[in-house]
């Protein structure tokens, strides 16, 4: 067993876990954050995306002793006390049906929007391309994610004093 | 999928990853971006004793030009590489070749080292590297040792790195001017490996004549394949069509793939050939606009 401390969604923890457990069940079943999914457990789907360190990454594809000391960010910490714009633009684009894509996507697009504040459709859908959506939504998932990056800059102007 | 157990260590220098390579043998694997490792570890297909992980050494993340070489350190990420405006605009057959590796997220993680290392003809960065002409330096032991990527690849998996030896710097001559390259890659979908893929790597004089040819092969044999009598085909000529369109169907018969899902022998062979044509065109279009 190896004792790690991991910042979560601006909490601390410090676990001791095998060096054999995967970041997504470290986050899953020892922190109880399951809004991050498993879904193809092979590194294609993305389900499992999360940030560390600002950066997306495929958490079934890491193991929890790799993030020691790092920062990460799971869809549980994306909403203040209002949703965070890219949630909003799910929610008002459409941009879910079954869901089980959604924290995935949402993690990427946080990625994407923090390094291109404003991408095309193009962009958007390169950015993407490691994220699967088995309902097909893909369409509605790029106008949330443009949604978002519209909020966002709007949020970023300057009010006047 | 759950991994086989195993003992961990998270060295913070190079002398000290090698120490534990030495101790452990065969049984130590070393972990950088863990995108080949890892998968392998889930499906048991590797149960390494002891997992080395290098992302704690510091200094080993860089892209820079010096003394004549373009150089690259053991964890620079797919990503550093995607986003290096050096890449992108003077060593564009690596930036080519580094956006159709697996996708963004992955990319995030996966380092070029990691990519040659694991000795995977299906791997993108080889042929890139067979074309450019890369040298890769190794830490051991007994300090470092340079290995031409010509010799680097010795069979199935199999590379030229002694096992406590770490791959810690890729090496690439700065290209002269009226140099290009691109990377081509067929796949059938995102993040899927190549069902046949060419680097090349060109470099032409003032008349047009070309002065340096560099083809790589990906996923078309046991191992990455330099196709050797194309770029022969190519040096010292003036590339008219008739030119490329040979030296695209010498490196097709260079090519020794296996039928898979992706297509039959002949198929990818045929991919080959006509990947390389459309490269070659392509990179002398670069290079004279």
């Amino acid at each position: 067993m190896q004792s790690i401390t991991v910042t979560v969604n601006g909490q601390v923890y410090t676990k001791e876990v095998e060096p054999r457990l995967l970041l997504v069940h470290f986050i899953r079943d020892m922190l109880s954050l399951t809004g991050t999914h498993i879904g193809c457990d092979t590194s294609n789907c993305g389900a499992c995306t999360v940030l560390i360190n600002g950066r997306s990454i495929k958490s079934c594809t890491q193991f929890a002793v790799q993030a020691d000391g790092k920062e990460l960010t799971t869809v549980e910490g994306m909403a203040g006390d209002a949703l965070h714009p890219i949630q909003e633009g799910f929610k008002e684009e459409h941009g879910l049906q079954c869901g089980f894509c959604t924290p995935g996507m949402i993690m990427r697009a946080a990625d994407l929007l923090s390094r291109n504040a404003d991408p095309t459709e193009k962009e958007i859908r390169w950015a993407i391309s490691g994220n699967l959506c088995r309902c097909t939504g893909y369409n509605n998932i790029v106008k949330a994610i443009k949604y978002a990056s519209a909020k966002m800059a709007e949020q970023m102007e300057p009010t006047e004093a | 999928m759950i991994p086989g157990s195993f003992d961990y260590s998270a060295p913070s220098t190079l002398e000290e990853a090698i120490s534990l390579l030495q101790q452990h043998g065969d049984e130590a694997k070393i972990l950088s971006g863990g995108h080949s490792l890892i998968p392998m570890m889930k499906l048991r297909l590797a149960s390494p004793g002891h997992v080395i992980d290098i992302n704690r050494i510091p200094d080993l993340d860089y892209i820079n030009e010096e003394e004549g070489f373009l150089k690259i350190g053991a964890l620079v990420r797919e990503s550093d590489l995607e986003e290096s405006d050096l890449i992108r605009t003077k060593y564009q057959v690596i930036y080519d070749a580094t956006k159709m590796i697996a996708d963004p997220s992955v990319r995030n993680v996966a380092t070029v080292a990691g990519n040659l290392a694991h000795g995977d003809a299906a791997n993108d960065h080889p042929a890139v590297m067979l074309a450019l002409g890369a040298d890769l330096i190794a830490t051991g032991p007994n300090g470092t040792r340079t290995i031409p990527i010509t010799e680097f690849f010795q069979g199935f998996f199999t590379t030229a790195l002694e096992a406590d030896e770490i791959l810690t710097e890729i090496r690439i001559p700065v290209p002269p001017a009226n140099s290009s390259g691109t990377y081509l890659k067929l796949e059938r979908k995102v993040g899927d490996y190549a069902t046949a893929g060419v680097a090349v790597q060109l470099t032409l004089d003032a008349q047009a004549t070309c002065t340096h040819a560099g083809i790589g092969l990906t996923n078309v044999g046991d191992m990455p394949i330099e196709a050797v009598a194309a770029e022969q085909a190519l040096i010292g000529q003036k590339l008219d069509d008739e030119r490329l369109k040979t030296a695209a169907q010498l490196a097709s018969d260079a090519s020794d793939p296996m039928p898979d899902l992706r297509g039959s022998t002949e198929y990818k062979k045929n991919m080959v050939r006509v990947l390389t044509y459309r490269a070659l065109k392509q990179v002398i279009e670069q290079i004279l606009s």
